[in-house]
């Protein structure tokens, strides 16, 4: 016999464990390489420690005071010193978070943010497309007013920008209220965002061209 | 009757007049159990490093990106895609002979059987790596499956080339079983034949305990009919899908209807060619002129005669189509491809796949194996030539200002030639390590296997 009795089981034993090791790998997949888990929750640390929290939040910033691109262009654009300088000439002055900001502003350079949001390059995004027609900051962002560091809450991959474009209804809203973030309709939110995709027309588009171009 | 046929000696794989079974499995295991042989070493080494290129172009191709190869817009297809089609047409032979032929009683394939199999495994192994690394970006090249993904994206049905991938993988599946099935009991052999543990063990695990007994052998043959059944489809479906690849695009030149049995017919040819060359050099090599005789060769060659007339026919109704069609651009595409910037592949390709193969048509010349053999090179040849001249139909476009002259680079040529070290390495292996002729079928061709044979049957 060239083999001993028990090899008999290898098979079976076999078997199971490729059916386990299948599942695990199906679950690491599905669980580690989602978007939903290596995406969401990125938070890095920024030069300067800006808060939403305060300015957004609490001092009642409009977004659009310092993301003035919003409505205009692709890019919301982080705003320029210049736009600290217009309080911070007068307030804090002393903190060592403002004296970095200032020495930026006498010399010019721009303070190093670090992107917290990002696209692959061959996907084309446009804010003013989706600002224009409703769509709110908080739908894509979150509650940036209630965060001290901006952190990514959604998952950003094209299943979830394909979701909204499909079915836009439940996150379009007056454009009065975008920047207001803790808005929340009364009501069915799909039925109220039938009447603005009315008035504004609303019809993303989901063939390829629309975001690889 | 086939039976009287199988009695002709000159027509039956039989080893040794006096009919010993023993002497055929002594024969045919003999190859895996002597020590080392000196020329199989250096050819070994040889294709090893032709692989080793192979590897070290796709590693360089993974780091640069596919702009090492010759390919851009227009012709963004280029000789990955010639390959493609080239090795995977090769890879036809194995099914059409396992199968079809076992379907229709053709006894004498059992001397090509086991072989021509193994080809087609390791022919389709090297087809697939090209269009793999032509996808330009390796990593990702899971997105062919219909895997759930982050883009909510499932591959385009509607694509041939999603066909395509199912088409090929389903052929090398199946192809690998059906050669694997037929090698269980020959595996058995050589395990109960093995002296040491090592090779017991070895041979044994993939012997998944066959013991020879007549439940077993009537298991056996139930499931190598129903391969053999499953498989018949595939010869001709994988070949009509790879020429949906081009039928199915509206290239003038590419969008016709003739493609799939036209690719079938070219795809048997060059399998057959393939064959034939391979084992013309393993029966020199190996010593098996007993196995594989005159017959055979000339039974092939008269396969190679068919086929090659039907390309030929394939070659002229595309001409009086595109001239009958009266469209401008079909007509443009089949002028500029016989007489246009590539007319020397156009000319070679009619020279080596229908004027040289004609002369099959003599019988002295089939029976010249040295002519067989610069003929069957010829026809390798040829129909690399063929996918070469459709392929490079899109160097003259719709858009006349990108027209250009394609040509490969360095790393084009040297990466088609490490996939013959790939293919090489395989073989090699497959020949040293397995047994090269199916040793239980061989034996049942044998005329004493017949139970009307004078030495049974004594009535
Ligand atoms: C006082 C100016 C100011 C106001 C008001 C403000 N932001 Fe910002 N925002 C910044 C600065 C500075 C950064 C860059 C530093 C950082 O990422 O925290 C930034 C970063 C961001 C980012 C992350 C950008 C990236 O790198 O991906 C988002 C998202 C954002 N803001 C959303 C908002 C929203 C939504 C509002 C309104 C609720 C808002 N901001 C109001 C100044 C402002
Ligand atoms: C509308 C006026 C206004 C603007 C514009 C403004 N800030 Fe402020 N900022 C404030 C106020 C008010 C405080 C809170 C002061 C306090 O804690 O007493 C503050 C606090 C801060 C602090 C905390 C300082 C500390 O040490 O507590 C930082 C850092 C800061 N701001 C950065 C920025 C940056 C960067 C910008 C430009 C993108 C900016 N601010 C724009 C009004 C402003
Ligand atoms: C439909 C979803 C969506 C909405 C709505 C949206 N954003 Fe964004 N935002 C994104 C995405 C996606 C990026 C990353 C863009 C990139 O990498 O090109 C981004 C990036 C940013 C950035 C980083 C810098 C830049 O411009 O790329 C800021 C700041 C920002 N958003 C602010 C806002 C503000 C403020 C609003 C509301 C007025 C808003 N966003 C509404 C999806 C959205
Ligand atoms: C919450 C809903 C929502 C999400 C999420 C969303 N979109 Fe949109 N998108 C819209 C709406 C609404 C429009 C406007 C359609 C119209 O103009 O009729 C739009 C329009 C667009 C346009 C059209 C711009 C143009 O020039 O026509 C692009 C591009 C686009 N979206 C890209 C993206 C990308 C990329 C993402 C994911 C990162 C994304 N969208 C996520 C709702 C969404
Ligand atoms: C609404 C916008 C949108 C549309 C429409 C869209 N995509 Fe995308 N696509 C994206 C975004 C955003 C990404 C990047 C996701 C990421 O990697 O985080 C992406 C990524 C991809 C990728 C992955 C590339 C890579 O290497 O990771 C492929 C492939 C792709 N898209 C194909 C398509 C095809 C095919 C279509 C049309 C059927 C399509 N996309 C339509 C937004 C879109």
């Amino acid at each position: 016999m060239v083999f001993p009795k028990w090899t008999n089981r290898v098979p079976a034993i076999l078997v199971a464990s490729l059916g386990v090791l299948a599942c695990f790998v199906v679950f690491a997949f599905w669980y580690w390489g989602s978007p939903k888990h290596y995406v969401v929750g990125y938070q890095p640390v920024q030069p300067v420690a800006y808060s939403h929290k305060l300015h957004a939040g609490q001092l009642g910033l409009d977004c659009r005071y310092c993301h003035f691109n919003v409505e205009r262009g692709r890019h919301a654009g982080v705003p320029p010193t210049d736009v600290c300088m217009n309080c911070h000439t007068l307030v804090k002055t002393s903190s060592p978070e403002i004296q970095k900001i200032r020495e930026a502003h006498e010399q010019g350079v721009p303070i190093k943010w670090v992107r917290v949001h990002k696209l692959p390059d061959f996907a084309y995004f446009d804010h003013s497309a989706h600002v224009n027609k409703g769509v709110s900051c908080v739908v894509c962002h979150g509650r940036v007013d209630q965060m001290d560091e901006v952190r990514v809450v959604a998952p950003l991959s094209m299943g979830w920008c394909l979701e909204c474009h499909r079915n836009p209804a439940p996150n379009i809203r007056d454009k009065k209220l975008i920047t207001n973030l803790a808005w929340k309709p009364e009501g069915d939110p799909a039925e109220l965002g039938k009447q603005f995709m009315d008035k504004y027309n609303v019809h993303p588009r989901t063939d390829c061209s629309t975001c690889h171009r | 009757m086939i039976l009287h046929r199988d009695d002709d000696p000159t027509k039956r794989p039989v080893l040794v007049e006096s009919g010993d079974f023993h002497e055929v499995t002594q024969i045919i295991s003999a190859p895996t159990e002597t020590k080392f042989n000196l020329t199989w070493g250096i050819l070994l080494l040889l294709s090893g490093s032709l692989l080793c290129l192979m590897l070290g172009l796709f590693g360089y191709l993974f780091w640069e990106g596919t702009g090492v190869w010759g390919v851009n817009v227009p012709v963004a297809w280029g000789w990955a895609i010639v390959n493609f089609v080239w090795w995977i047409g090769i890879g036809h032979a194995g099914t059409l002979i396992s199968a079809i032929l076992f379907l229709f009683r053709q006894r004498w394939r059992t001397a090509i059987n086991r072989f021509s199999e193994a080809m087609t495994i390791f022919a389709v192994m090297c087809a697939g790596v090209f269009p793999a690394f032509h996808v330009g970006r390796v990593w990702v090249v899971y997105y062919i499956f219909p895997l759930p993904n982050q883009m909510s994206a499932w591959p385009n049905t509607r694509s041939p080339l999603f066909w395509d991938v199912f088409a090929v993988s389903t052929y090398f599946t199946v192809s690998v079983l059906f050669w694997y099935m037929g090698l269980i009991p020959d595996l058995a052999t050589l395990r109960d034949r093995s002296v040491s543990k090592i090779r017991q063990m070895a041979y044994g695990i993939f012997a998944l305990g066959w013991r020879g007994s007549a439940r077993h052998w009537q298991n056996y043959e139930r499931a190598y009919l129903i391969l053999a059944a499953i498989s018949t489809p595939l010869v001709l479906s994988v070949h009509s899908i790879v020429s949906f690849d081009f039928a199915v695009s509206k290239v003038p030149g590419w969008h016709t209807t003739i493609f799939p049995p036209y690719f079938v017919a070219g795809a048997v040819f060059s399998g057959f060619a393939l064959v034939s060359t391979l084992l013309i050099i393993a029966r020199e090599v190996f010593g098996l002129k007993q196995v594989v005789r005159l017959h055979h060769l000339d039974n092939m060659n008269k396969f190679m005669l068919l086929t090659g007339s039907l390309v030929g026919y394939a070659y002229a109704m595309e001409l009086f189509i595109a001239w009958y069609s009266g469209s401008i651009y079909e007509r443009f595409a089949f002028y500029h491809r016989a007489l246009g910037d590539y007319w020397w592949a156009y000319a070679s390709m009619v020279t080596c796949n229908v004027v040289i193969p004609q002369l099959f048509w003599f019988k002295k010349i089939r029976h010249s194996i040295p002519i067989t053999f610069i003929i069957t090179i010829f026809i390798n040849i040829g129909m690399w030539f063929e996918r070469f001249v459709i392929v490079i139909t899109l160097h003259a476009d719709f858009l006349p200002s990108s027209w250009g002259y394609y040509k490969p680079t360095w790393v084009d040529i040297w990466t088609y030639v490490g996939t013959f070290g790939l293919f090489g390495t395989f073989f090699l292996l497959f020949l040293k390590f397995l047994p090269q002729l199916a040793i239980a079928e061989v034996k049942g061709v044998m005329p004493e296997a017949n139970p009307h044979h004078a030495h049974t049957a004594h009535h």
